[in-house]
């Protein structure tokens, strides 16, 4: 594990830093509707849990918000479709949705193979720290999914 | 959904053993998806080679008794006396006021009728059948419903279906069409088969004895072409073979002239009735009336799912969506609907509304993948 480690970070450990400010940077938060949120500055990159990609199974079909648009909490940005159910897709944070990524729109497949990641649904720029504070972090969100997982 | 304890049939061990992902269904644990195939991946792994759905969970019943002909006419619409000997039939219970109490394949064995229906229904199918049986036997008629409760039901579905079921059996199947059952012995255990299933693909229904029912499934798993598939695939396979789901797309207040699913009445039977609720479905034949129709709906955009209100061009509300999937063979949108007679003819442009938007629908002829089932 640390061999992979040093592999991955070899190039930044002699920076200035670069390490640390990667990890200080963003963090991650979870909301309890399987959302995770990247926070970096004032921008929250948005997209589902592998946990909820695994629940879902594969995703055919996805909607995501307009750039512009004002989001609210408790509305539907955008969508996110198995086979079997519809999966309404919630932005945690009050604000403007900045970017949406279009990629997973014609490759659905994204956010099975990779939902915490390029499987990214849209960014928004907020406001409010008091909601960002409000959120699950990993740990917490770790202990609602339960320990199998 | 489900209170208490949930049933597990025969071959649960075997689904988990098979890293099975299982959900509450009428009272049972059922598989949903399997470890190595998501239901998208089982469903196009039916249509390519085949697939095992394990569908313990719907009622087997046993009708025997010399008037078993003249008592289940009168809970069904299928002609039992023209049905000939290893033939089976779809076909429906109706109620009083001419709807569907539950959709059914009845099998003709030469000393029984062999009744398979739907495990949402079996506490009240069977009742249906005990309360009918029961008063039939006051009046002296010879007739008894059994439950068969220790054979499990397992579906081997799709094209390499038949030479799986030969290779394990050595029995050539060529002569055996769809919709006929017979006995054959699978790895020494005798089983019921019909040639049946729910997915549009050739395929077996096979009744097993529930203590030979994973060494019967393990064999027909021998075959590298084939795979457990769970009841997520199930759904999306039989809703692009235009097969209902009692329940959702048919139910006790739906008509089998609303239903589209006339054809199952038999001959003499529209002429003679003497089923529940003959007058009123009668009528309806006779009349072609009906308020509304079971459509097929092919749609743009987004998916729609049941429930999704339907719209005549003109932005009028003229039915609703009682199925909808993504279908996996197809990339479209389908649906089965009701919408007010009229609207009901192959290509008539509608609107479906999904999250507030009305998207372009057009009727279609069901199925909406071509059946491959076996007939000569």
């Amino acid at each position: 594990m640390i061999g992979v480690l040093a592999k991955r970070y070899g190039q930044r450990v002699f920076g200035f830093s670069l390490q640390q400010k990667v990890i200080r940077g963003y963090v991650t938060k979870y909301t309890e509707s399987h959302e995770w949120v990247k926070i970096e500055n004032n921008i929250g990159t948005v997209g589902i849990t592998d946990y909820a990609q695994k629940e879902l199974g594969d995703i055919v079909y996805v909607e995501v918000p307009e750039v512009g648009m004002q989001t609210e909490p408790d509305t539907p940005v955008g969508v996110v479709e198995s086979v079997k159910s519809t999966s309404d897709i919630y932005s945690p944070l009050t604000g403007e949705i900045v970017d949406a990524n279009q990629n997973v729109v014609s490759k659905t497949k994204l956010i099975n193979t990779a939902a915490e990641t390029d499987g990214w649904l849209f960014k928004v720029k907020f406001s409010s720290q008091d909601e960002v504070d409000k959120l699950l972090n990993a740990t917490e969100y770790k202990d609602l999914i339960g320990s199998d997982h | 959904m489900a209170t208490g304890a949930l049933r597990r049939t025969a071959l649960y061990e075997l689904h988990k053993a098979h890293g099975a992902k299982f959900g509450p269904f009428a009272g049972w644990d059922m598989p949903l998806v399997y470890a190595d195939q998501g239901a998208l991946d089982s469903h196009l792994h039916t249509r390519m080679y085949a697939s095992i759905f394990d569908v313990s969970h719907m009622l087997q019943t046993r009708i025997v008794g010399s008037d078993r002909h003249r008592f289940l006419e009168r809970l069904v619409v299928a002609d039992l006396k023209e049905l000939s000997v290893g033939s089976s039939t779809l076909s429906l219970f109706t109620n009083e006021k001419g709807g569907i109490e539950d959709d059914t394949i009845i099998t003709q064995q030469h000393d029984s009728l062999y009744v398979v229906s739907n495990a949402g229904c079996a506490d009240k199918d069977y009742a249906h059948l005990q309360q009918h049986a029961k008063a039939m036997q006051a009046q002296g008629a010879d007739v008894k419903v059994q439950r068969i409760e220790d054979h499990s039901l397992v579906a081997l579905q799709g094209p390499a279906s038949q030479r799986t079921l030969e290779r394990l059996t050595g029995v050539d199947l060529g002569q055996m069409m769809f919709m006929t059952g017979c006995l054959i012995d699978i790895k020494g255990v005798p089983c019921h088969v019909t040639r049946s299933g729910y997915t549009g693909e050739d395929g077996f229904e096979i009744s097993v004895p529930a203590d030979a029912a994973v060494a019967v499934t393990q064999g027909l798993l021998e075959n590298p072409e084939i795979k457990l598939a769970g009841l997520g695939a199930r759904d999306s396979l039989r809703l692009e073979a235009g097969l209902c789901l009692y329940g959702s797309d048919i139910d006790s207040t739906t008509t089998p002239m609303e239903a589209n699913l006339v054809w199952t009445i038999g001959k003499r039977r529209r002429v003679e009735g003497g089923f529940i609720g003959a007058d009123v479905i009668l009528d309806q034949v006779a009349k072609k009336s009906g308020q509304r129709r079971r459509i097929g709906l092919v749609i743009e955009g987004a998916p729609a799912r049941a429930h999704a209100k339907v719209l005549s061009p003109e932005g009028e509300v003229v039915g609703e969506v009682t199925s909808g999937v993504p279908a996996p063979s197809l990339g479209k949108n389908i649906a089965m609907a009701y919408v007010k007679k009229g609207y009901h003819k192959k290509d008539t442009p509608l609107k479906v509304v999904v999250r507030n938007r009305m998207q372009d629908a057009k009727v279609v002829r069901m199925p909406f993948v071509p059946s491959n089932y076996h007939k000569i």
